[in-house]
């Protein structure tokens, strides 16, 4: 399937499910119930996880693969917002092209940016780029308020020109839209207690994300993915085996701002605005650790991690006190009480202690992030499988047979280890 | 081709580098001939590694020349110097560690074969059928193919100098250059290695060799400059060398 190695089609297959499916996988509780408040099938939400999952694979494809560890990727997301909504304001409403200019815009931006500071690697290189992070905010904050709207930050008016549109109807506002498909429409599906949401936003934004992660599988498994892996390895072999690296560590920088400006574009094109806070450093960093938690280097891991801390940041942190209470009415008082004081500074404004803490076991445990984890399990459930069926037979007092069950299932155990 | 066995394959010219004050070469003049293994001895600090860096573009010389079939090569970079043929192998073997035996192997012949930079991301690894047999093909060569899916770094240190030497060879350089490929090595290591090396030579490939251990410089080149103090203080067919009372002096550390 697209030319792809059988592993990378079943992963390109099964984020093609989950992404198809993401507004049933999303609401597994049921409306009425107390646990519907974990349901994150919302659009809004489930929006928000496609454009962080753009934005970690993107930066995926520089760090996890180059090893350069950037702090100023949120610049390109805000880059491809601001490019994205000035084509809202001046030519259409037409979210295509808008997010074309969005990530040719940030492209270039990316460009300079990333022929300034790849002169330097390591440590230097971060904080280059960490000063344009800051740069980036206080421009767009302040200095450039004409174009970036300041502090209010922008969005399309109904007095804005327009030139490709036709003329709104009075009272009418100017909707985003694909070739007249209204990005806002949803469609509500019950099922007994179960509310599905179905938003047209979110499928195209869907697809968006399918070719990307369809692009970083091809990136990951050709000649110019394996240059960018030995760029990380050792740098000084790749010199002097006649290979500059400057222009694949700029070419992967600049994809990689690319798939952020392409976030940053989907994001105006389903909400229609714009403020600098979107490129403040603490996004920047916030991509970082999303690729770090769900594993580096890894096809999946980057959106696994997107997921989770926005799954936190928008689920747990709606667990307030009363919510806590709730939970744990059954207990004596002062014993609920306790336990609520003890969990509370966890949840709600507190969930980035909770990610902290589980950011910290991942990278201390878990060096490979979640995608380790889950190879970890798999192996553990495969070898222990093998064993309890080696046992079996040892039982009817078949020595010899079960011997090579066993040999079969560690080296099954092994093969899976290698191979992801 | 009796003619060309007498081509110059890289010759070095008056070459003068200096750090400061410290003079480490002075008037280095050597001329490496089309398929002979030409070997540069000399005490610590006698400028070999100098010499060797000066000549793959790490280090500029402060004054002189270097020529390789006619081509400057002094002030070029590293891998356009490598681009033009010249393959170095390092007293630590510089391989790519996290990588398998496989993948570094291939790197290597990718960059011969496209040369600068290339955004090929629509050719998967696996598409790549002329690189990749290629590739295997010279890990069995090396003795590798038990370990061509593990991780390079993982190897033992014969083994990884074994790949490195199969990584310079697939890229069929012009000029091999060498920097103490036993240096660290058991005995057992050191002989399939000179044995190796023999391999190479009768291909007729062109090497230059910085050795330690006489032993290996006496198996396998055709022919000894020694250098001591940044000059070289003699030249001549290893039995010369070996006869020589003035390289004894410098190998005592009296020359000069």
């Amino acid at each position: 399937m697209f030319k792809l190695e059988k592993k990378d089609a079943i992963l390109l297959l099964i984020v093609a499910l989950m992404l198809i499916f993401a507004p049933f996988i999303l609401n597994p509780f049921p409306e009425n119930s107390g646990l519907a408040q974990f349901n994150a099938g919302y659009p809004d939400l489930m929006q928000r996880f496609v454009f962080f999952g753009i934005f970690a694979i993107g930066f995926n494809i520089l760090f996890g693969l180059t090893g350069y560890l950037s702090f100023g990727h949120a610049i390109f997301l805000g880059v491809g917002s601001y490019a994205a909504i000035w084509v809202m304001k001046l030519l259409t409403m037409n979210i295509l092209l808008a997010i074309i200019v969005a990530i040719i815009i940030s492209g270039l931006a990316a460009l300079v940016i990333g022929w300034i500071s790849l002169r330097r690697s390591g440590i230097y290189f971060s904080i280059i780029t960490l000063a344009f992070a800051m740069m980036s905010f206080a421009l767009a904050y302040s200095v450039l308020t004409p174009i970036t709207g300041g502090e209010t930050g922008l969005q399309p008016k109904v007095t804005d020109p327009r030139i490709l549109d036709s003329a709104l109807l009075a009272g009418d506002t100017p909707k985003a839209n694909l070739f007249g498909l209204d990005m806002t429409a949803t469609y509500n599906w019950q099922v007994g207690d179960w509310v599905f949401t179905f938003n047209v936003g979110y499928y195209v934004a869907a697809i968006l994300m399918f070719l990307c992660f369809y692009l970083s599988i091809r990136i990951f498994s050709s000649p110019f993915g394996m240059m960018l892996r030995a760029i990380k390895s050792n740098q000084q072999r790749m010199n002097y085996s006649g290979l500059n690296s400057k222009p694949y560590t700029l070419a992967a920088f600049v994809i990689s701002g690319m798939y952020a400006g392409l976030a940053g574009g989907l994001m105006v094109a389903m909400d229609t605005q714009v403020g600098p806070e979107r490129m403040f450093w603490t996004a920047s960093g916030e991509v970082v650790v999303m690729t770090i938690l769900g594993g580096a280097g890894t096809l999946v891991g980057p959106f696994l991690g997107a997921g989770l801390i926005k799954y936190m940041e928008n689920i747990i942190s709606k667990i307030n006190v009363g919510v806590l209470h709730d939970w744990f009415y059954w207990l004596p008082d002062w014993l609920e009480n306790f336990v609520v004081t003890i969990i509370y500074p966890f949840v709600g404004k507190g969930w980035n202690l909770t990610l902290g803490v589980i950011f910290m076991l991942v990278v201390i445990f878990i060096p490979g992030g979640l995608v380790e984890g889950i190879r970890r399990i798999i192996n553990w459930f495969v070898k222990r499988k093998n064993i309890s069926a080696s046992r079996e037979i040892t039982d009817s007092d078949n020595m010899q047979q079960a011997g090579e069950i066993q040999q079969a299932g560690e080296e099954a155990a092994s093969r899976g280890k290698n191979n992801g | 081709m009796a003619e060309a066995a007498k081509n110059i394959v890289l010759h070095i010219a008056d070459v003068h580098k200096s750090f400061g004050g410290l003079h480490a070469l002075a008037d280095v003049d050597l001329a490496v001939e089309e398929g002979k293994t030409h070997a540069i001895i000399g005490p610590n600090g006698a400028g070999k590694s100098t010499l060797l860096n000066v000549i793959v573009g790490k280090l500029e010389p402060t004054r002189g020349k270097v020529v390789l079939d006619g081509e400057l090569l002094t002030g070029k970079k590293p891998h356009e110097i490598n681009q033009m043929g010249v393959a170095r192998v390092f007293q630590t073997p510089e391989i790519f560690p996290e990588l398998s035996v496989l993948d570094n192997v291939m790197i290597s012949a990718f960059a011969k074969r496209d040369g600068a930079f290339k955004l090929n991301i629509m050719n998967s690894l696996e598409s790549e059928t002329d690189i990749q047999e290629k590739a295997r093909k010279i890990i069995i060569d090396f003795g590798l193919d038990k370990q061509i899916n593990e991780h390079s770094g993982a190897l033992s240190r014969g083994h990884k100098r074994r790949l490195e030497l199969a990584m310079c060879l697939i890229q069929e350089p012009r000029l091999l250059l060498l920097d103490e490929p036993t240096a660290g090595m058991s005995r057992h290591d050191t002989s399939t290695t000179i044995d190796l090396l023999k391999e190479i030579k009768s291909t007729g490939m062109t090497i230059v060799i910085i050795e330690h251990d006489m032993h290996v410089v006496f198996s396998v080149a055709d022919k000894v400059s020694v250098l001591a103090g940044g000059r070289i203080i003699a030249e001549g067919s290893p039995e010369e060398i070996r006869a020589s009372e003035k390289v004894k002096k410098a190998y005592l550390g009296e020359a000069q």
